[in-house]
């Protein structure tokens, strides 16, 4: 395989690194993940050179503090691959920015150095000093303005010599004399166990450090391991400070030398813009109320208003029977068709009045039948007297043509069957690509519009410097859970679909609050699960106020039940170091990379997380659909089908929550889908309807024969918190980037979500006096275990040194 | 030992050395909280903690229990 030329773009974050990406790629870019992790990878092909691809590296302040976004920058950049490193520098935040960029020069890679935000730098009134930066560092050093597009030709040309091997090797900062005599020895002392690579100098300080992660990757021995201790143990005892500390202080002092010629302190201690807005968001008293008017803004935005149109365009419009162009006709259409149910109604009872009393419908003209319209609750609203004129005028009321009240659009599906059946397709294949495949398909897409609306606020919060904000404000509250602060908004979104919520965890800084709050999300009732919530509480228990709020209740518990029993497991200990957090100045967003952001993480969802969803949903369309009949497998009845005898083969591990009966099993199958489907399941299961109104109120009488209360109740915490629907399921795949992961979420919830069934219905068949022995222990038991975990100390805790313990 | 974390609102003073685990140190090492560097808190968040810091220009947040980490004058 012949190697491709590769630049290396590393920087801080809120450094301008994405605007930069932007600006040098356009649009030949790709987004995936680096291998194994949570964090998203850029490729792009240079503007200028197409044969030069751009790796954007993840935003880092430093090789060298163990983080996963440090590790998979640091091991990139040490494989061998990258032929020039392009390290961007806030000029408006050139202390710290620099932190990073003397590590970068000890790579042995040749080192070109943008100093971005120039146009800030001069509106300040400072003065950096560039070509002592240059000769210092010896390497190329270059003013830029990413976001005004300033100084990208020169700084390209520079890139490409450098790719031509034309540029100088940066020169490494050189330590104090005693810290280079041990890195000299450190040097002897495993020279003869490494072949000469890229980076040695930086691998060498990484030693000197004690950087556990180089230790492993250098697979020295212990004697010579224990002799570099030793060497380091007595230069910290001779100096009176620790290694890294020393590394630290004389890297500062380095970037202090850089900048002796730079003139930075022009507007320090004056209130800049940012500083003012800053006052007022980050405000004591008015923090907490900004936050919250802004977060009901993005969510009514995107769930409610916006998105939430959208979505139904193309969950009913376009993914369903067609829609009306910009909505015209839609009115006066609704009217006819209205018109239309209640002349079929009309007809219906009208000829069952007359069968019942033995006359022919046509003739009877003094027979009155009577029509009873209901609301979605199931109350009577209206009846509606027939006579023999209202009959026969309602068999001349024909089905409303939508085409004739607009610009009517069939939607997909529509048009698909009119295809199907002009190229007379057989019956199956007919069924599989409309019922399987399109279905499928509609069910990926119909996410989109929503997520397109919340993406764009979330990259608009990102580039704003808004979401740092979101972490300071929330922090304190979310990591006694084991959260972010920033997890606060996956969760809002959750309440209106999980899918563009679990996505919207791509903005969690650390992976492991990332993999937490992917894992825990789910929990929060969405809205496709209100109309089972509305079933039961319905059928079960006569419309109770609380049922619904109770369902919240008990999502929000679960996410953070669930916070304080991960946390304290290893995987989810995360790493010790401290929590700091930028809070980068207030930036006004380049309208291009709000949209470029936006649009690649929508396509990452139907790309990644699509195939998941589309497989499922024909899998389960076949098994409803399908099952074995006189020896052969032939569409079925849903009760005859492969589900069914899943369902019924299946259904004894459920009998402990109180619903072992098959038809609840196949609905909660079904509602993998889309937890909506299980109302319409039990419509079919329990009332033989094909069709139910939202709560299936037709119904609720025939439940109350198969459930209980606490049964149902347990039924509906079960359907809550299981493993979510499908499209979930794809997009905690695409997120975690991990089948263990994945798998991981989906036994957690699933597990936890039988243990507090199990635990629910049995102490509720206790007290209520219909428990069995068996089924109390176990209660008694999971619950017991759940409390242990719950309130057990967590074994991670970073120790603290005992002076700020006290 | 007076830490970061005892330090009052519009405080400026300066780090002299860091405490904890050698991850830690590097953490709070690389966001340039050296010994000499000096630091004010600007503000503490609407429930008391994090806080908000000045330091080498920029603005730094950080836990109350990792303030405690860092030792000042």
């Amino acid at each position: 395989m012949s190697k491709e030329i590769s630049i290396a773009l590393a920087g801080n974050p809120n450094s301008g690194k994405s605007t930069l990406f932007n600006a040098l790629t356009g649009a030949r870019q790709s987004v995936g993940n680096w291998p194994g992790v949570t964090v998203e990878k850029k490729t792009g092909r240079l503007k200028a050179d197409t044969s030069c691809q751009v790796v954007d590296l993840p935003g880092i302040y430093s090789l060298a503090a163990g983080s996963v976004d440090e590790i998979v920058a640091r091991d990139y950049l040490v494989s061998g691959e990258p032929a020039v490193i392009l390290n961007i520098v806030d000029g408006s935040n050139l202390e710290r920015n620099l932190y990073l960029t003397t590590q970068l020069c000890e790579l042995g890679l040749p080192v070109v150095i943008a100093v971005n935000m120039m146009d800030v730098v001069k509106r300040t009134g400072d003065e950096i000093d560039l070509e002592r930066l240059a000769s210092e560092l010896s390497c190329p050093v270059l003013p830029i303005s990413a976001l005004l597009g300033e100084g990208l030709d020169a700084l390209t040309t520079t890139l490409l010599q450098g790719v031509r091997g034309e540029l100088p090797l940066p020169r490494p900062r050189v330590f104090s004399a005693p810290i280079e005599e041990v890195l000299a020895e450190i040097e002897n002392l495993i020279r003869p166990h490494v072949r000469s690579v890229p980076g040695e100098r930086s691998r060498l300080i990484a030693l000197f450090e004690g950087d556990e992660h180089e230790k492993e990757r250098l697979n020295l021995p212990g004697s010579t391991l224990s002799a570099i201790e030793k060497l380091i143990a007595d230069l910290e005892t001779r100096i009176d400070d620790d290694a890294v500390s020393l590394i630290g202080q004389e890297r500062y002092q380095a970037i202090q030398n850089l900048l002796a010629g730079s003139r930075l302190e022009h507007g320090r201690g004056q209130m800049t813009l940012s500083d003012r807005i800053d006052q007022v968001v980050t405000n004591r008293i008015l923090a907490l109320p900004i936050f919250a008017a802004v977060m009901f803004l993005v969510y009514y935005l995107s769930v409610s208003t916006v998105g939430g149109w959208w979505t139904d365009w193309a969950n009913d419009g376009l993914f369903g029977d067609g829609f009306f162009f910009l909505g015209r006709g839609r009115e006066a259409y609704d009217e006819q068709v209205e018109e239309f149910e209640l002349a079929e109604m009309s007809v219906e009872a009208f000829e069952e009045e007359a069968a019942a009393a033995d006359l022919e419908a046509e003739t009877a003209t003094g027979l009155v039948a009577e029509v009873i319209l209901y609301n979605d609750s199931g109350v009577e609203k209206e009846r509606v007297a027939v006579s023999h004129d209202d009959y026969l005028a309602a068999l001349d009321v024909e089905e409303p043509d939508p085409a004739a009240f607009g610009p009517w659009v069939p939607g997909v599906p529509v048009l698909v069957e009119q295809a199907l059946e002009a190229g007379h397709v057989s019956g199956w294949l007919h069924d599989l690509v409309l019922d399987g495949i399109v279905a499928g398909v509609g069910a990926v897409l119909g996410f989109v519009p929503q997520m397109l609306v919340l993406f764009f606020f979330l990259a608009l919060l990102e580039a704003c410097g808004y979401m740092a904000r979101i972490a300071f404000v929330m922090d304190r509250i979310f990591r006694s859970f084991g959260l972010s602060g920033t997890s606060f908004i996956p969760m809002l979104v959750s309440t209106g679909c999980a899918v563009p919520g679990i996505m919207a965890a791509r903005t969690i800084e650390s992976e492991r609050d990332r993999r937490l709050t992917v894992a825990t999300t789910p929990f929060m009732p969405c809205s496709a699960k209100l109309p089972v919530i509305a079933l039961i509480a319905g059928a079960l228990f006569d419309d109770a106020w609380w049922v619904a709020p109770s369902a919240y209740f008990a999502g929000i518990g679960a996410i953070l039940v669930s916070g304080i029993i991960l946390k304290k497991f290893r995987a989810f200990a995360g790493d010790a170091a401290p929590f700091v957090l930028e809070l980068p100045s207030y930036r006004l967003p380049r309208p291009g990379d709000v949209l470029r952001s936006m649009l690649e993480r929508a396509w990452s969802f139907i790309k990644r997380a699509g195939s998941i969803i589309l497989l499922a949903q024909v899998f389960v369309w076949f098994t409803t659909s399908y099952g074995w009949a006189d020896g052969a497998v032939r569409a079925v009845e849903q009760d005859q089908s492969f589900l069914a005898v899943l369902g019924s083969a299946v259904s004894w591990i459920f009998a402990p929550l109180g619903w072992g009966h098959w038809q609840a099993v196949v609905a909660t199958i079904t509602g993998l889908i889309a937890k909506e489907n299980v109302v319409g399941t039990f419509g079919t299961l329990y009332g033989g309807f094909s069709e139910v109104s939202e709560a299936g109120w037709e119904i609720w009488a025939n439940m109350r024969v198969h459930f209980t209360t606490l049964s149902a109740y347990s039924f509906l915490l079960f359907n809550l918190l299981c493993l979510p629907c499908f499209a979930a399921i794809g997009a905690i795949r695409r997120e975690m980037n991990s089948a263990r992961w994945t798998l991981f979420a989906i036994a957690y919830q699933t597990g936890l979500a039988y243990a507090v069934s199990l635990i629910f219905y049995q102490l509720g068949a206790m007290f209520s006096g219909t428990g069995s022995i068996p089924g109390t222990v176990t209660a008694l038991v999971l619950l017991a275990g759940l409390l242990y975990l719950l309130l057990r100390p967590n074994p991670n805790r970073r120790l603290l040194p005992a002076a700020a313990r006290s | 030992m007076r830490t970061l974390a005892d330090v009052e609102i519009g405080e400026r003073t300066t780090v002299r050395r860091l405490h904890g685990t050698d991850t830690a140190k590097r953490r709070l090492l690389s966001m340039g909280l050296t010994k000499g560097a000096a630091v004010e808190l600007r503000k503490l968040a609407p429930l008391g903690d994090p806080l908000e810091l000045t330091v080498r220009g920029y603005e730094l947040s950080l836990r109350r229990a990792d303030a405690a980490c860092v030792e000042v004058e």
